[in-house]
């Protein structure tokens, strides 16, 4: 089937198997590996991206239902400059082996567009469909909070 | 022992520096091993056993390869004569039982998920499409899944040589007397769960052969432990082997291994020609790879009335799976050392029993026994605290070796080096708000177990006075254990022409920040400025010697090697230096990153000057090579003993079960700290780990012997919502190295797990709850208050 996807601002027509998921289409596809997978049950939230400015786990999309949408990957999140949630997480040392972090501040992005300003709590279970194994959430939940005290959602 | 040198008086030592790494990470432009793609690069799909136990009659992978784009298709049987048998580095006693252990089974398999065929195709979706195609007749046989009945006479068989790998006993003091008409004896048995390491990035591997040639990209620990065995498992040339670990996205020990679809990678893609992909799906890789944990943990203990332990009686059973892998039988025996904590005692005897089971096995996962080891103490210390009518912290005080006591030598014979126990715990207890939340406590008790709201939720306190040896370590220490390597790591510094330095490190970084601590030490050894330094790892072909990262060992090992190689470059530099100044070598001196004449500071010379002029090597001294750079390899006097005080406050609700960790303090002692930010860090994730054990992690197989647990949706990983915010601190008593450093990768989920049992135990104490089995979930705890308080055990 062929699918129309805006990736990070470009641009990409392609020919895809009606099975193909999302995640799969960019990483192999497009060749967009900064957002990687974690699992198979769409638990650990490592490939989230945006779709259209809202968060989806791109394991749980069909390459063909993202036709004609425009998708936000980490890749794509600076804007010349870091994103402020790119430089936070940096920052804060919200990440160690960085896995989750595509997915982690993409989600947090969303987070943060719906709710400009959480509390501690509220990005707790913002980002509950996110896991991380290495840092115990708690510089996460710092980062996020320093990039909101920016303004950051831009 | 020597006293440590004094650490070098810099910027850098010690600086919360945010972390070189990040850049690559925060923007997606990573190179994870699945990202990688090579021309003609073919996927691998394997086929894996339904049965936990079944002889293998017959394998047909003919259909499979009649499928579009499946390029071969292959059983066991295809690869007998090569594929040799898994490694086991460890063989822990002369009379262990090492079954073999074929990469693809042949005969017979013997746990759920091991490989039986593998199909190689054009893309993975073709791959596996294919694996369905594959026909294989099974003759299941009994499963065998519990290490307590495992060894009864008539209980299936494992392997033929019977169920028992191994047993291994350690006795020090007259446990016999230290028993003998002791005031207080107590015995418990614990479990230790089985759990699934769960790095977020799944195994991936590359592998490609080129005219004889092999080049394998693996999410490994241990690319230079890997290119060693690969040898040694396929005959193939060491030197024709370049084992290449790419970004690593975690380990906790599940990626320090020597695995099937490593091997196999490496014979497909010979068979080939062509260069082969396997990347595991979550599903796939809980069920295959290596679990950690699974004891039985059996603990008797002797005090006198006033609480002073006489002696200490261990006897572990020991799950190894289906196989010994890498180190299988040797992580309990890691925990051997480590029952007797910081505690002063007459006796100890420990005994471990290693079982096999018809199950994934087991190997190291963050602290590899020492965690074990370290919940066990914790929680019988706890529960002698209370049968003496002591609070647990000073019942541990009475017991502890004193900071004046240093270095001592242990009950199981470890000379622990530095520590300050009372400082710890005498911050901890600042921070948590020790006395005012016992306070608290009595108020509610004495309410009938309710909080101000009038809601049935008591408060417990839990407490953990860990320690740990890290920093594996001393080779002859090894060798006395039967480990099948040294302890010892490499280090390199290349000064290059223009000033900057390149550092070849054997520790092989997946998370830690090695890039930047490493870059630190090295800025200030050399007195060259932070952004100057690269770091080079994880490569044989760059790094062509380590011995990889596990046991907390990369700063405490790794890092003074990089101290010993900066040594030697600035004892290099110093002998052009005085040819540069028309000086006695002698009459310089070296302060960062510059040799001055003595008595007249204007006559100096930069580390990037002499870099330069020994690049060009014009008027290089006669004799004197034209070169700086060194290499070292650095193999520890001794292991490191961080230590620490963790505290948790828990509020249980006692009609739901449900468990609320309301507060958690860590203070850890980890020596002289090179980054804040990254200690930091680690305590954190480690904390988050021993949470998990506490609270919601274990893998559970049915009686069939299947794993139940296969998906981040039943092996419940913490998310930010399960976990608490953290306090931390630190007292630091360095450490008898060069650095004063200790190590602190595994500390947190060593010290975490028993303070959060322990406070949840110590919140029911007065309904009769004296255990409850981890992970302690809302419905075990519940059982726990219905079975107490129907044995009318209520105080």
């Amino acid at each position: 089937m062929e699918i129309s996807v805006t990736v990070d601002g470009a641009r990409y027509v392609d020919n895809v198997e009606p099975r193909m998921l999302l995640v799969h289409y960019l990483r192999e596809v497009a060749g967009k590996t900064g957002t990687p997978i974690g699992c198979d049950t769409s638990n650990c939230g490592a490939c989230t991206v945006l779709m259209d400015g809202v968060s989806v786990k791109s394991c749980s999309v069909l390459a063909v239902q993202a036709n004609g949408a425009s998708i936000t990957t980490i890749e794509g999140l600076a804007n010349g400059e870091w994103h402020p949630l790119q430089r936070a997480f940096h920052e804060q040392h919200a990440l160690q082996c960085g896995y989750c972090t595509p997915g982690m501040i993409i989600a947090a992005a969303d987070l943060l567009r719906d709710n400009p300003h959480p509390s501690e709590q509220e990005i707790r279970a913002g980002l509950e469909g996110n896991l991380c194994r290495c840092t115990g959430y708690e510089n996460i939940v710092r980062a996020v909070q320093r990039a909101a005290e920016e303004g950051g959602t831009s | 022992m020597t006293a440590p040198a004094q650490a070098p008086q810099t910027a850098e030592l010690g600086r919360a520096r945010p972390r070189k790494e990040d850049a690559r990470l925060v923007t997606g432009q990573t190179n994870w091993t699945d990202n990688i793609v090579l021309p003609g690069m073919l996927h691998m799909a394997f086929l894996r056993s339904p049965h936990a136990h079944a002889r293998i009659t017959s394998v047909d992978v003919s259909a499979a390869r009649q499928r579009p784009g499946v390029i071969a298709a292959f059983s066991g049987a295809d690869f007998a004569d090569e594929q040799g048998s898994l490694p086991c580095a460890w063989p822990v006693t002369e009379d262990i039982v090492i079954p073999d252990h074929p990469p693809m089974a042949t005969d017979e398999v013997r746990y759920v998920g091991e490989a039986v065929a593998v199909v190689v195709a054009r893309d993975r979706y073709a791959a596996a499409d294919a694996v369905e195609a594959i026909e294989v007749d099974y003759e299941p046989l009994p499963p065998v899944l519990d290490i307590r009945t495992a060894l009864d006479e008539g209980a299936p068989k494992v392997h033929e040589a019977g169920n028992k790998s191994f047993v291994w006993p350690f006795a020090n003091g007259d446990i016999d007397a230290a028993f003998r008409d002791a005031p207080v004896v107590l015995e418990r048995t614990y479990r230790q769960q089985r759990l699934i390491p769960s790095a977020m990035e799944p195994r991936a591997v590359v592998a490609s052969c080129v005219g004889g040639e092999f080049t394998l990209w693996s999410a490994t620990q241990i690319p230079h432990v890997l290119r060693v065995m690969l040898a040694l498992v396929t005959g193939i040339p060491e030197q024709n082997i370049r084992v290449i670990a790419p970004d690593v996205g975690g380990g906790f020990g599940s990626k320090l291994q020597v695995t099937a679809e490593e091997v196999l990678a490496v014979l497909v893609a010979r068979r080939l020609g062509r260069p082969v992909k396997w990347t595991e799906s979550r599903s796939e890789g809980n069920m295959t790879v290596h679990h950690g944990r699974d004891q039985w943990q059996r603990i008797k203990i002797a005090a006198d009335s006033d609480g002073r332990i006489r002696g200490l009686d261990v006897d572990l059973l020991a799950d190894m799976g289906a196989y010994l892998m890498l180190v299988t039988p040797g992580v309990p025996l890691l925990g051997a050392f480590m029952f007797n904590a910081i505690y002063k005692m007459d006796a100890y005897r420990f005994n471990c029993t290693g079982v096999f089971t018809t199950k994934m096995p087991t190997d190291a996962y963050r602290g590899a026994g020492r965690p074990e080891a370290t919940f066990a103490i914790e929680r019988i210390m706890d529960d002698l605290a209370a049968e003496l009518g002591m609070d647990p912290l000073e019942l541990r005080a009475r017991n502890w070796i004193r900071h004046e006591e240093f270095p001592y030598t242990t009950i199981s014979t470890l000379v622990y080096d530095s520590g300050n126990y009372e400082a710890a715990t005498e911050k901890a207890k600042e921070l948590f708000g020790y006395d005012e939340l016992r306070r608290e406590q009595a108020e509610r008790n004495a309410r009938g177990g309710r909080d101000e709201h009038g809601d049935p939720v008591r408060l417990g306190l839990g407490v953990s006075t860990f320690t740990e040896m890290c920093g594996l370590a001393p080779s002859r220490v090894l060798g006395q254990l039967a480990y099948g390597a040294g302890g010892w790591e490499h280090a390199a510094i290349r000064m290059l022409p223009t000033g900057k330095v390149e550092v070849v490190t054997g520790s092989s970084a997946h998370g830690q920040g090695h890039e930047t601590a490493w870059s630190q030490i090295v800025a200030d050894q050399l007195g060259v400025p932070f952004e100057d330094i690269r770091v080079l790892h994880g490569d044989t072909q760059v790094a062509p010697k380590g011995m990889d990262t596990y046991g907390s060992r990369s700063l405490a090992v790794g890092g003074l090697a990089l101290v010993s190689a900066c040594d030697k470059v600035v004892d290099k530099a110093r002998v052009i230096a005085a040819g540069m100044l028309e000086a006695s070598a002698d009459d310089l001196e070296w302060s960062q990153g510059r040799f001055s004449v003595r008595g007249d500071p204007d006559a100096s010379k930069t580390i990037q000057e002499i870099a330069l002029a020994t690049f060009a090597a014009h008027n290089l001294p006669d004799g004197v090579e034209p070169s700086l750079d060194s290499d070292a390899t650095y193999d520890p006097d001794n292991f490191s003993f961080p230590h620490g005080t963790h505290l948790c406050a828990t509020e249980v609700d006692t009609e739901t079960g449900m468990v609320k960790i309301r507060s958690y303090v860590a203070v850890d002692d980890v020596g002289k700290v090179v980054n804040p930010l990254i200690v930091e860090g680690q305590v954190h994730g480690g904390i988050a780990q021993g949470i998990g054990q506490a609270l919601y992690e274990e893998a559970v197989y049915d009686e069939a012997g299947n794993l139940l647990t296969t998906t981040l949706a039943d092996y419940l990983v913490p998310s930010a919502a399960d976990v608490p915010s953290y306090v931390t601190s630190r007292t630091e008593s360095p450490s008898d190295n060069r650095l004063g450093v200790k190590g602190v990768g595994e500390a947190g989920t060593i010290a975490s797990t028993p303070a959060v049992v322990n406070a949840i135990i110590d919140a029911l104490r007065p309904l009769g709850v004296t255990d409850v089995t981890m992970p302690c979930t809302p419905e075990r705890v519940w059982r726990a208050i219905q079975t107490a308080q129907k044995n009318g055990s209520a105080s």
